[in-house]
């Protein structure tokens, strides 16, 4: 199969300052990906550079989003193609209807999928149903995006998004930070209930948590801009024994041309 | 030794022209006027001699030259025009879907073809003013001249000398109108004067809506000077909407002075799109327990557009609120001034006063003078002011971008949610919703 994400020694900065230095992953249609690793090692920065966030500058590599160079898309371009990146902190937009905003997302997406646009009611018969999933208050729709909403709403918003814009590949940047546990299982019911054979979910998480309710098939280690281990799922239950310094010691030990960068 | 004096470009030209059309007007046109209306021109043109065109050097106008309007050709319209507007005209400018008795004035002289107005039975009177001075010479003579200030403001003072024709509105006392009245100012003839002289007088616990809205056929450069006064009586209620559209080559200076008695409220809303200089200048007199008032505005500049608001709240009596929201979107080469006073006087204990001026730059170019001034005399008071410029929020274009949204339409939606929190405050639904595809099409312009 041929992978939807394909990235090849990835290097990026912010500021002048290098963050990714040589970063490889594969993910094909129908696998959850989660990349783990401690504050700093680069996470939300590999998140930034797939979403297109400007300030981010890519200094080398190449990322291949379903055979294209993702690099040089437009963020909107990006999103229209299928990419998602459910936000770590979602922001305020005061004066921007929520229901306006997302049908003017869902038909740009529509339109550049050949689809027809929605009208307003085939939108709200198709926003309303995806709500429940979320157990999200309907009335949230009439206020402005993200405006007043409690951190949990928030991080439910963005997966709400997700589900009615439907994307090839989401990125989910530590969806689950700041979620008290009722509140993740919610997230993470929503999570699961878009994952189809036909896209991909890449999940960045700090901690362990979140992986109990999204099951990964492939658990990567960011440390330092580098993916230093793969594996499957229980290498999410070792980090959380062992903690990072497990990790990054056996980096330093087993490759010190690593650890010295 | 023989000395140079520089030339600046801001001197401005002498007044001759004003005040040889003043004599030539005065001898005309003013034969029939009732000896009060002479007397208030003569002071009105007095005070004009005296005071002549602002300059920079005047604590008002420090940011704002006005040498182009001294300079503009002093050619008042002392006449209406017949057939210069056409049914179709009218019906692009009317804001389709509106239900409103609808005054016209073409040139500032009201058009009774073009008017419309609704059969009411409430014992309003709505109409020129003309016609008003004739039939109620002493409702207009207790009020015409006593809230404007022509003794300090220049242009108050060349309108007043000017007084012929403008709106008359009377409400009287618990009359509620339903429809609102729709003052709609047309300029037609390029290269003139036009100076409306509106009157709005809303008696006790009576209600009304009133838009006064300039709007222009001509293309080409043209000089609006309009005063209105505004009365409202105890416990009356007024929601007042100015809206400035005017040609993109047109001069436009409008003074609004309104008094206000006892526990009455006041909404006021000014809306700036057009012109190549507008200035305008809203002043609220609290003058009575218990009022509540709202200033609410929106300006937009851009290309060389110079847009100026100075707005005072004068709390002159205790228990009123004063609540100002003004918002500016600037861009290209523009130039806006915000300045909003708030007097509390030694009275006015208990006074709520709220004062914010939020700023969008679009370009590098604009720039904005935003100075909230508060003076109090009084001690116990609630007073807040505020003024913020910025930019567009890049976190929120990137958000909306990351959602598939273009960046151009994400800027346009940004854009369209600051204006809307004061758009939103205008209750009368059609025009508010023109207003909103009007603010759209100036956006998409090019050089916005």
């Amino acid at each position: 199969m041929n992978p939807l994400l394909e990235i090849t020694n990835l290097s990026a900065a912010v500021d002048g300052k290098p963050i990714l230095k040589g970063l490889n992953l594969t993910v094909c249609a129908g696998e959850v990906h989660a990349i783990m690793g401690p504050n700093g090692s680069g996470k939300s920065t590999l998140a930034a550079v797939l979403a297109g966030r400007p300030g981010y500058e890519v200094a080398g590599g190449e990322v291949l989003f379903d055979g294209a160079n993702l690099i040089d898309m437009k963020p909107e371009d990006r999103a229209r193609q299928g990419l998602f990146l459910a936000f770590q902190y979602p922001v305020e937009i005061p004066g921007v209807n929520s229901t306006y905003f997302l049908k003017a997302a869902l038909n740009e997406v529509r339109k550049a999928r050949g689809l027809p646009e929605l009208d307003a009611m085939e939108f709200l018969d198709l926003v309303r149903a995806r709500m429940d999933v979320l157990h999200l208050d309907q009335s949230l729709l009439n206020r402005p995006v993200n405006e007043g909403f409690s951190g949990g709403e928030k991080k439910r918003n963005e997966i709400f998004q997700m589900a009615v814009l439907e994307p090839r590949l989401a990125i989910l940047d530590e969806t689950d930070s700041g979620l008290d546990i009722d509140a993740l299982k919610i997230v993470a019911e929503g999570v699961n209930k878009l994952h189809r054979s036909d896209n991909a979910q890449v999940v960045i998480t700090h901690y362990q948590r979140l992986l109990n309710y999204i099951i990964p098939d492939y658990v990567h280690v960011l440390h330092d801009g580098r993916i230093v281990r793969s594996g499957g799922k229980e290498l999410a239950y070792e980090l959380e024994e062992r903690g990072y310094d497990w990790v990054t010691d056996h980096v330093k030990s087993e490759r010190p041309e690593l650890a010295a960068a | 030794m023989t000395r140079t004096l520089p030339t600046t470009p801001a001197e401005p030209r002498p007044l001759e022209a004003h005040l040889a059309a003043y004599e030539a007007f005065e001898r005309s046109a003013t034969e029939t006027s009732p000896p009060w209306l002479r007397a208030l021109r003569t002071s009105g043109i007095s005070y004009f001699a005296e005071l002549g065109f602002p300059t920079t050097e005047h604590e008002e106008w420090r940011f704002t030259n006005a040498a182009p309007l001294a300079q503009f050709p002093f050619k008042p319209v002392h006449r209406a025009l017949r057939n210069a507007v056409t049914a179709a005209d009218l019906a692009r400018i009317t804001f389709g879907g509106l239900r409103a008795c609808r005054l016209v004035f073409v040139d500032g002289h009201f058009d009774m073809a073009l008017s419309e107005l609704l059969p009411h039975s409430t014992g309003a009177v709505m109409g020129s003013l003309a016609a008003a001075i004739e039939r109620r010479g002493d409702l207009v003579e207790a009020r015409l001249g006593r809230a404007a200030h022509h003794e300090s403001n220049a242009f108050a003072a060349l309108n007043t000398a000017f007084i012929q024709d403008g709106a008359f509105i009377h409400v009287p006392p618990r009359a509620v109108l339903e429809a609102p009245i729709h003052l709609l100012f047309i300029a037609t003839k390029p290269g003139t004067v036009n100076q409306p002289r509106n009157l709005i007088i809303a008696e006790e616990r009576s209600q009304v809506r009133v838009i006064e809205d300039y709007v222009s056929l001509a293309g080409s450069a043209y000089f609006t000077n309009a005063v209105t006064e505004i009365f409202t009586g105890q416990d009356a209620a007024i929601e007042h909407l100015k809206i400035q559209r005017e040609g993109t080559a047109a001069f436009h200076v409008a003074t609004i002075e309104a008094h206000h008695q006892r526990q009455s409220r006041v909404l006021s809303h000014s809306i700036s799109l057009g012109a190549r200089f507008a200035r305008n200048d809203i002043n609220l007199r609290l003058d009575g327990e218990g009022c509540e008032s709202v200033l609410n505005g929106l300006f937009l500049a851009t290309g060389d557009q110079v847009v100026d608001h100075h707005t005072i709240a004068d709390h002159a009596r205790p228990h009123c609120a004063s609540h100002e929201f003004y918002h500016g979107i600037l861009g290209g080469r523009a130039k806006g001034v915000f300045n909003g006073k708030i007097y509390v006087r030694k009275d006015a204990q208990k006074t709520d006063a709220k004062q914010t001026n939020k700023n969008l730059l679009l370009s590098d170019e604009a720039s904005i003078n935003t100075k909230p001034q508060l003076e109090i005399f009084a001690d116990d008071v609630k007073c807040t002011h505020g003024a913020t410029v910025g930019q567009l929020d890049d976190q929120a274009i990137f958000y909306l971008r990351s959602r598939g949204i273009g960046e151009e339409l994400a800027r346009q939606m940004l854009i369209k949610a600051f204006a809307s929190t004061v758009l939103n405050r205008i209750t009368v639904e059609p025009v508010r919703e023109e207003l909103e595809r009007l603010l759209e099409e100036r956006l998409a312009q090019p050089n916005a």
